[in-house]
């Protein structure tokens, strides 16, 4: 069993991990003691790969039911609900941030964010997707095409998407692994302010050691763990 | 921005691919409907040009040659046959009506028709301006004839020799007809014709007859048939008919009198009824080739549509499960993905609707023969709106599979693999 770095705290849990396993074809792919991560915090979780850092964050957007144990998120134990109600938990609660970006290459940039918005609240406000457009600095770039953007405006296309729907929850897996350390650097800055300015609870995933020092709060996966639990 | 909003980008994203693909089905939907259009028009006007006519009877030769330009003025008369046989018809008591036509000439391609005002009757043709031809060279224009030609009342024009568009044929200078009424449309041949007493085609063409003749025929046949004799004898030309219009009064007259006219005379006598299933079933089989193409064309549309949604998915895995990270339903991604197809299938459809009719509407306005058939571009078949159906369904169906794959994948597997 790993053992987490944070300290429960009595404060309002966002994600609660508790004896989480999970395997694939009979073997451990992760193995996590009881671990909190409470309300307006920022956590890191690191890990080589392979140490089933994507793992950990599948289960706790509900991609993934583990194998054993359970995974509470927002009060609601995503990891026991039916996959029409894990799938709606996660569109209330969570914006995700994905390493490749995933903006869709035919929609501009203000249409990948009013997509996202449409889909998770079933409204368009153009005000709204316009001013998350502005916070990330993208406002001169709101009609291109991902195809068009830097690798930096990308992913503040990628951290809109994902503020718009102003989740308590935001989940970034490798979201610097591709970039440069100043980018790498200016990426966390804009997660932790992005996260700070609408409240949300940020969650990042990595084995880029660069940005470590950037969180306190730290949840290290390590493969020889899972080979002990094994 | 919605899922069907997303559907459209992806569309105008791959426009090449897109248009290709409308293009394709477009061109089996405009087939179709060009089919469609053709056979359903040259049926209706058929049937409706026919209605009321229950035999022909004419010079012996082909009995379709004979129904085509008696009933439907687009082929050239078998010949002419004796007065008399209107004579003789009208003596038979199965026999309801008979309307005489006599051809041979024509104005700027519209034939001239020496006929009776009952011709008019059978069509239900009413005098929209003027009134009937009450004696020889006076003429009343149908509806279209008046509309192309600009003919009107108290007008004169001269006919020329002949049914076609020939300027060199012979025009009959000495003896010009002069307008005395204008029909209403009906849509059906006799707005293409021009009409005017039996006696003005005799007078045209030299042939003396007496003032009464025709009138005091079924009184006084014998009398006639004698002096035609004489006539003949004298080398002078008989009053002739091209061909008779026939009503039977009884059932039984059409199993009889058809029958009786072949054998016992030197009449033809021609059921427009048979004559048009035996051009119909031949025309049919043509039809029915291009048909199959048409079938086929869609279905490579379908396929085509089916391999560009397919390889678009591929490459948009990643797009379609991080859709459903952000909270989209299995069924709003299937939902887009058949919408795209059905989308392309809509503009397919469409367009080959709008194309199948400018089609019909080229053709018409090109071919003489086929504005004589009365095709229009502007007339539109309920059938279509099936044509139309199957392109939605072909578009559908298309994208069904693509759709189920989306709807099976793993989202997290997806992602893993996208990342």
């Amino acid at each position: 069993m790993l053992v987490p770095t944070n300290d429960a705290t009595t404060r309002v849990a966002l994600i609660e991990a508790r004896q989480i396993v999970h395997r694939r074809d009979g073997r451990i792919v992760l193995a996590l003691a009881d671990w909190r991560l409470n309300a307006g915090e920022h956590a890191l979780v690191l890990g080589p790969s392979g140490s089933g850092k994507t793992t950990f964050i599948n289960i706790v957007t509900g991609l993934l039911t583990p194998t054993e144990g359970q995974m509470d998120v927002a009060g609601e134990p995503m990891s026991h609900l039916p996959p029409a109600a894990r799938d709606d938990l996660r569109k209330r609660t969570i914006g995700l941030v994905f390493q490749t970006l995933r903006l869709i290459p035919a929609l501009t940039v203000s249409d990948n964010i009013a997509l996202a918005q449409h889909i998770a609240t079933g409204a368009s406000d153009p005000a709204a997707v316009a001013a998350i457009i502005a916070r990330v600095g993208l406002s001169h770039r709101a009609d291109a095409k991902p195809r068009a953007l830097s690798q930096g405006e990308g992913q503040r296309a990628a951290i809109a998407r994902a503020l718009i729907t102003r989740p308590r929850l935001v989940v970034a897996d490798e979201p610097t692994s591709a970039l440069d350390d100043a980018n790498a650097a200016a990426m966390v800055d804009l997660l932790f302010e992005t996260a700070e300015s609408t409240g949300a609870t940020l969650l990042v995933a990595t084995h880029d050691g660069r940005i470590a020092h950037r969180f306190s709060n730290r949840l290290i996966l390590e493969t020889s763990a899972l080979q002990a639990a094994a | 921005m919605t899922l069907s909003g997303l559907s459209f980008a992806y569309l105008r994203d791959r426009a090449l691919n897109t248009g290709l693909n409308i293009l394709l089905l477009a061109l089996g939907v405009a087939t179709l409907v060009i089919l469609l259009l053709f056979s359903a028009q040259l049926e209706g006007r058929f049937e409706k040009d026919s209605e009321g006519i229950d035999m022909v009877v004419g010079a012996k030769g082909s009995p379709l040659q004979l129904i085509l330009s008696s009933i439907y003025h687009v082929d050239v008369p078998t010949g002419n046959i004796p007065l008399g046989a209107l004579t003789m018809l009208r003596q038979q008591p199965t026999v309801a009506n008979v309307i005489p036509l006599a051809l041979g000439d024509s104005f700027r391609s519209f034939r001239i028709v020496g006929t009776e005002p009952g011709y008019a009757a059978l069509y239900n043709a009413k005098i929209a301006d003027g009134r009937m031809f009450a004696k020889p060279f006076e003429a009343v224009i149908g509806s279209e004839v008046a509309a192309r030609t600009g003919a009107t009342i108290g007008q004169r024009f001269v006919g020329s020799h002949g049914m076609g568009s020939d300027e060199k044929a012979h025009q009959h200078e000495e003896t010009p007809f002069i307008v005395s009424g204008l029909l209403a449309p009906t849509g059906t041949v006799i707005d293409r014709l021009i009409l005017t007493p039996v006696e003005s085609v005799w007078d045209v063409h030299g042939i003396e007859h007496d003032e009464q003749e025709r009138d005091e025929a079924s009184e006084h046949s014998h009398k006639h048939e004698a002096a035609g004799r004489d006539a003949a004898v004298q080398g002078k030309l008989e009053p002739e008919v091209t061909a008779l219009l026939v009503r039977f009064a009884s059932p039984l007259a059409a199993v009889q009198l058809p029958n009786f006219i072949n054998r016992q005379t030197e009449l033809q006598a021609a059921v427009p009824a048979v004559e048009v299933s035996r051009l119909l079933a031949l025309v049919g089989i043509g039809i029915d080739a291009v048909r199959a193409f048409a079938v086929l064309l869609m279905l490579t549309a379908g396929l085509s549509i089916f391999v560009a949604l397919l390889t678009a998915l591929r490459q948009r895995e990643g797009d379609m499960a991080m859709l459903r990270v952000i909270g989209a339903s299995r069924a709003g991604i299937v939902g887009q993905i058949i919408g795209e197809g059905l989308i392309l299938a809509a503009a397919g459809a469409l367009f080959g609707v709008v194309l199948g009719h400018a089609v019909i509407g080229a053709a018409a306005a090109s071919f003489e023969e086929l504005r004589q058939m009365g095709l229009s571009a502007l007339h539109f078949e309920p059938a279509e709106a099936w044509i139309v159906v199957a392109a939605l369904a072909i578009g559908a169906f298309a994208a069904l599979i693509p759709a189920i794959r989306v709807f099976n994948a793993d989202i997290a597997e997806t992602l893993a693999e996208a990342r």
